[in-house]
C-alpha cells in the first residue's frame, strides 16, 4: 500500500512537477537579480562617493589659491629712491630699492612702531615679492616718479595662512608673532587689508614664495609639450594605422608588429622617459627640460594609443565603402584618401585627443627627462627650459609652505579642467560626425 | 533526343564534350545523371564575345570555389548566372574585374580575356579595368556624399570630363539612364545614403555607368529590395542592355528568367550547365539544373 501510495505521490506531481519546478525557482531567480542590481547600484554610489571626495576635497582646499589677501599700502615713488640720477634709465629704474618704499609706508602706517626688531616684522608682514610689482609698475609708467598713490600689495604666506586658518584652535597665530596678529586686524578693521581675486596665481612662474607663484609658465610648458606630441604622433599614428590596416599584407610580421604596439600601450610611462633620456639627450644631444624632448617623450607614449584607435577606426568603415570606390575604378589610394580616411577621422581624432589628454597629465616620463627643475621664466619656445602641469602639482605638493596645499590643488582643479574640456571635445567631435551607413 | 544533340554539338573543344555512349539510355532518363559534374552543358560559347573565361580556377586558401570553369559573356546581352548558396557564382562575377584581388588568400587560375586580352595579365592595371567592367553590389552602398558627388566621383578620379559643364551633363544622363533623375533632380546635394533602398541601389548603378563602362557586374542587386523597386531595377537591367554586356548573379530564378536572355547553373564551384534562358528553364538537360529551377534544393 505504501508502494502504492509512493507511486502515487510521485506520478501526480509528475504532471505538474515542470510547472511546478519553475514557480519554485522563480523566487529564487528574481532574487538573485535583484541581488545583482543592488551590487551594481552599490558600486556606482561607491564610485560617486569618491569621486565626490575627491573633488569635494580639491576644490575645498584649492579655491582660497584663486584668491589672496592683499594689502592696500600708500606709495610714494620717492625720486631720491627710485631714480636718484634723474636720467629715467631703465637700468638704475629696475635696480632701485623698491622695498624701501614700501617699508616707509609701512613706517607712516604704523608710527608707533620704533623698535627695529619690530619694524623688520611689519616689515614682513607685506609679500617679500612686492618689490617686483612696483618695479614693473614704473618700468611700465616712469611717470609715476614723484607722485603717490595707493597700491594693492599681496601680504606674506604667512599672514595669508594665518587669516585662513584662525578659526583653527590648533593653528593659533601660526608663525605670526601677537604684535604681527594685532597690525592684520588693524589692516583689516581700516579696510586696507581683503582677500582679492589672485591675478599672480595666472601670470606668473614657479617661485619659491607661494604669494608670487603662478602656474602661467606650467600651462605653457605644457602647452608647449602637448604641441610637439600632437604634431610628431598624429601624423605617425595616423600613417602607421593606415598601412597596417588597409595597405599591409597580412602575414607573421604584422600580426608581430600588431603584438608590439598593443603591448607598448602598456609599457609603464617612466620606462618611456629613461628611453627618452637615453636616446633624445644623451645621444642625440637635445636640450634637457625642453618641451621638445618632452613632447618626443610623450609622443612615444602616446603613439600606440592613437594607432590603436586609429585602426579601429578604420576598421569600422564598411567594406562595401572600399569595395564600392575601387569597383569604379578607384586606385587603392584613391580609396583610402577620398572615402576611408574622411569616414575614418573623427574616430582617429577622438582616439588622438584621448591620447593628449593622457599626455597631459603624464608626470613620470618627464621627471627622467628633467623637465622637473625649479624654472621661474615662463618658456619662450620648445628649447627653453620648461615644467608641465602635473609637474607642478607635483613640485608644489612636496613644498614645505602652507600656502603651497591651496596652490596644488588649484592647479590639479586647473588640469582637471583642461582634461574635462578634451574628453568633452572628444566627445563632442565623436557625436557630430558619426556617420551611419 | 534532339536536345542530348544539341548538346552534344555545341559543346567547345575546350571541355570536351560529353558523348553519351549509350544515347538510348538518355532518351529514356531526358537528363544528364546527376553525377555528372566537371563538364558543363550546353554552348558556353557565344560569337563575337566581349569577355571569354577560360579554365578559370578559384581558391581561397585550401578552398576550391570554382572549377574549370568556361563562359562567354556576349555584347548587348544579359547573362544570369543563377545557382544554390555557395556554388561560387558571386565568385566568378567578381573574377571578371579581379575585384577579388582585395580578398587575401584570394588565387585565381586560367584565363579571363576582356576583348580579347587577359585581365590577369601581369601589364593589366585593374583600374582602367574596374573603368571598363563596373560592379553593383548586393547591398547598396552608395558613398556616405551627396547624390551628385556619388554619380561624379568616377568621372572626376578617371578625369572624364574636362570641364564642370562636362561632369553635370555626365551625372545627369547617368542618373537619366538609370531612371532615378526624375526622383532626385531637385536634391541632388542630399546625401545618397538618405534615399530609398531602390533608389540608392539606382544610385549605384548610375555611378557605375558615369565611367561608360563596356561591361556591368550586377552581384544580386535586388535582394535587398522590395517587389516594387525589384522591378523598376529588372526594367533598367533591359534598358542597359542595349547598350552594355550585363552579368548578372541572382538567387531568384524568376528574375533570371525575367531579365536574361542566356543563364548559367552553377553547383558546388562547377559551371552545370549554360544555354538561353528560355531552354534552360523550360528544358533542362542536366539532372541538377532541373532539380534546382524545379526547387528542389536551393
Amino acid at each position: 500500500m505504501s508502494e502504492s501510495n509512493h507511486s502515487g505521490t510521485t506520478s501526480m506531481p509528475s504532471s505538474k512537477r515542470a510547472f511546478d519546478i519553475v514557480t519554485d525557482s522563480l523566487g529564487k531567480r528574481y532574487a538573485a537579480e535583484k541581488r545583482f542590481r543592488i551590487y551594481g547600484i552599490v558600486s556606482i554610489m561607491l564610485a560617486i562617493a569618491f569621486l565626490l571626495i575627491l573633488l569635494v576635497s580639491i576644490v575645498s582646499k584649492g579655491l582660497p589659491a584663486f584668491t589672496y589677501t592683499q594689502v592696500q599700502l600708500p606709495i610714494t615713488y620717492d625720486e631720491t629712491v627710485v631714480d636718484p640720477e634723474g636720467g629715467r634709465d631703465v637700468d638704475t629704474l629696475s635696480r632701485a630699492n623698491y622695498s624701501a618704499l614700501i617699508k616707509s609706508s609701512l613706517r607712516e602706517l604704523f608710527p608707533e612702531v620704533t623698535e627695529r626688531s619690530e619694524l623688520r616684522k611689519l616689515n614682513k608682514i607685506v609679500s617679500s615679492g612686492a618689490d617686483f610689482l612696483l618695479r614693473n609698475r614704473i618700468l611700465e609708467n616712469p611717470d609715476l616718479i614723484g607722485t603717490q598713490e595707493q597700491v594693492w600689495l599681496p601680504v606674506d604666506d604667512e599672514v595669508d595662512t594665518y587669516l585662513l586658518l584662525k578659526d583653527n584652535e590648533a593653528f593659533g597665530t601660526g608663525r605670526l608673532s601677537e604684535s604681527q596678529v594685532s597690525w592684520v586686524n588693524r589692516l583689516i578693521q581700516d579696510g586696507k587689508m581683503e582677500n582679492r581675486f589672485n591675478r599672480t596665481f595666472f601670470t606668473a612662474s614657479d617661485s619659491r614664495e607661494p604669494e608670487s607663484a603662478g602656474i602661467l609658465g606650467a600651462l605653457v610648458g605644457s602647452a608647449l609639450t602637448l604641441l610637439i606630441t600632437l604634431i610628431i604622433s598624429f601624423p605617425l599614428g595616423v600613417a602607421a594605422a593606415v598601412y597596417l590596416e588597409e595597405f599591409a599584407p597580412k602575414n607573421r610580421w604584422t600580426d608581430l608588429i600588431e603584438v608590439n604596439i598593443n603591448n607598448l600601450a602598456a609599457v609603464p610611462s617612466i620606462i618611456f622617459g629613461l628611453l627618452g633620456l637615453a636616446v633624445f639627450i644623451n645621444f642625440f644631444g637635445l636640450p634637457r627640460s625642453a618641451p621638445l624632448v618632452g613632447g618626443l617623450v610623450l609622443s612615444l607614449m602616446t603613439l600606440p594609443t592613437i594607432i590603436i584607435a586609429s585602426r579601429a577606426s578604420l576598421k569600422s568603415v564598411p567594406p562595401s565603402i572600399r569595395e564600392g570606390a575601387l569597383g569604379i575604378g578607384a586606385s587603392k589610394m584613391q580609396t583610402v584618401t577620398h572615402h576611408v580616411l574622411p569616414l575614418a577621422l573623427p574616430g582617429m581624432m577622438t582616439g588622438t585627443i584621448i591620447g593628449m589628454a593622457q599626455a597631459l597629465g603624464e608626470t613620470a616620463p618627464l621627471l627622467m627627462i628633467g623637465m622637473v627643475a625649479f624654472i621661474v621664466e615662463v618658456p619662450g619656445g620648445i628649447f627653453d627650459s620648461a615644467t608641465v602641469l602635473p609637474v607642478q602639482i607635483y613640485l608644489w605638493a612636496d613644498s614645505p609652505e602652507r600656502a603651497f596645499v591651496a596652490l596644488t590643488s588649484a592647479t590639479i582643479m586647473v588640469l582637471l579642467t583642461f582634461l574635462i574640456l578634451m574628453n568633452g571635445l572628444a566627445v563632442l567631435l565623436r557625436k557630430r560626425f558619426e556617420k551611419r551607413w | 533526343m534532339e536536345t542530348i544533340t544539341t548538346s552534344s554539338t555545341s559543346v567547345t573543344k575546350d571541355t570536351p564534350l560529353m558523348t553519351p555512349e549509350k544515347p538510348n539510355e538518355v532518351v529514356e532518363n531526358k537528363v544528364i545523371d546527376r553525377d555528372h559534374r566537371g563538364q558543363t552543358v550546353g554552348d558556353v560559347t557565344v560569337e563575337n564575345p566581349r569577355m571569354t573565361a577560360r579554365n578559370v580556377n578559384v581558391w581561397y586558401g585550401d578552398k576550391h570555389a570554382i572549377q574549370n570553369v568556361n563562359l562567354d559573356i556576349a555584347n548587348n546581352e544579359v547573362a544570369a548566372l543563377i545557382g544554390p548558396s555557395g556554388c561560387g557564382k558571386t565568385t566568378f562575377l567578381r573574377c571578371l574585374n579581379r575585384m577579388n584581388d582585395t580578398i587575401d588568400g584570394c588565387l585565381v587560375e586560367g584565363e579571363i580575356a576582356l576583348d580579347g586580352k587577359n585581365i590577369y595579365d601581369k601589364d593589366v592595371d585593374v583600374v582602367p579595368l574596374r573603368a571598363r567592367v563596373g560592379i553593383v553590389f548586393q547591398k547598396p552602398n552608395p558613398f556616405p556624399k551627396s547624390i551628385y558627388e556619388n554619380v561624379a566621383y568616377g568621372p572626376r578620379i578617371h578625369g572624364l570630363a574636362r570641364n564642370k559643364t562636362d561632369l553635370d551633363e555626365i551625372v545627369h544622363s547617368s542618373l537619366k539612364r538609370s531612371g532615378l533623375f526624375d526622383e532626385v533632380k531637385d536634391r541632388l546635394d542630399q546625401p545618397g545614403t538618405g534615399l530609398s533602398g531602390g533608389q540608392q541601389q539606382r544610385l549605384c548603378i548610375a555611378r557605375a555607368i558615369a565611367v561608360s563602362p563596356e561591361v556591368i557586374l550586377m552581384d544580386e542587386p535586388c535582394s535587398a529590395l522590395d517587389p516594387i523597386a525589384t522591378a523598376t531595377i529588372e526594367e533598367l537591367i533591359d534598358e542597359l542592355r542595349k547598350k552594355y554586356s550585363i552579368v548578372i548573379v541572382t538567387h531568384s530564378m524568376q528574375q533570371a528568367a525575367r531579365v536574361s536572355q542566356r543563364t548559367a547553373y552553377f553547383h558546388l564551384g562547377d559551371l552545370i550547365e549554360v544555354g538561353p534562358t528560355s531552354e534552360i528553364f523550360t528544358n533542362p538537360k542536366h539532372k541538377l539544373t532541373e532539380e534546382y529551377i524545379t526547387g528542389r534544393f536551393g
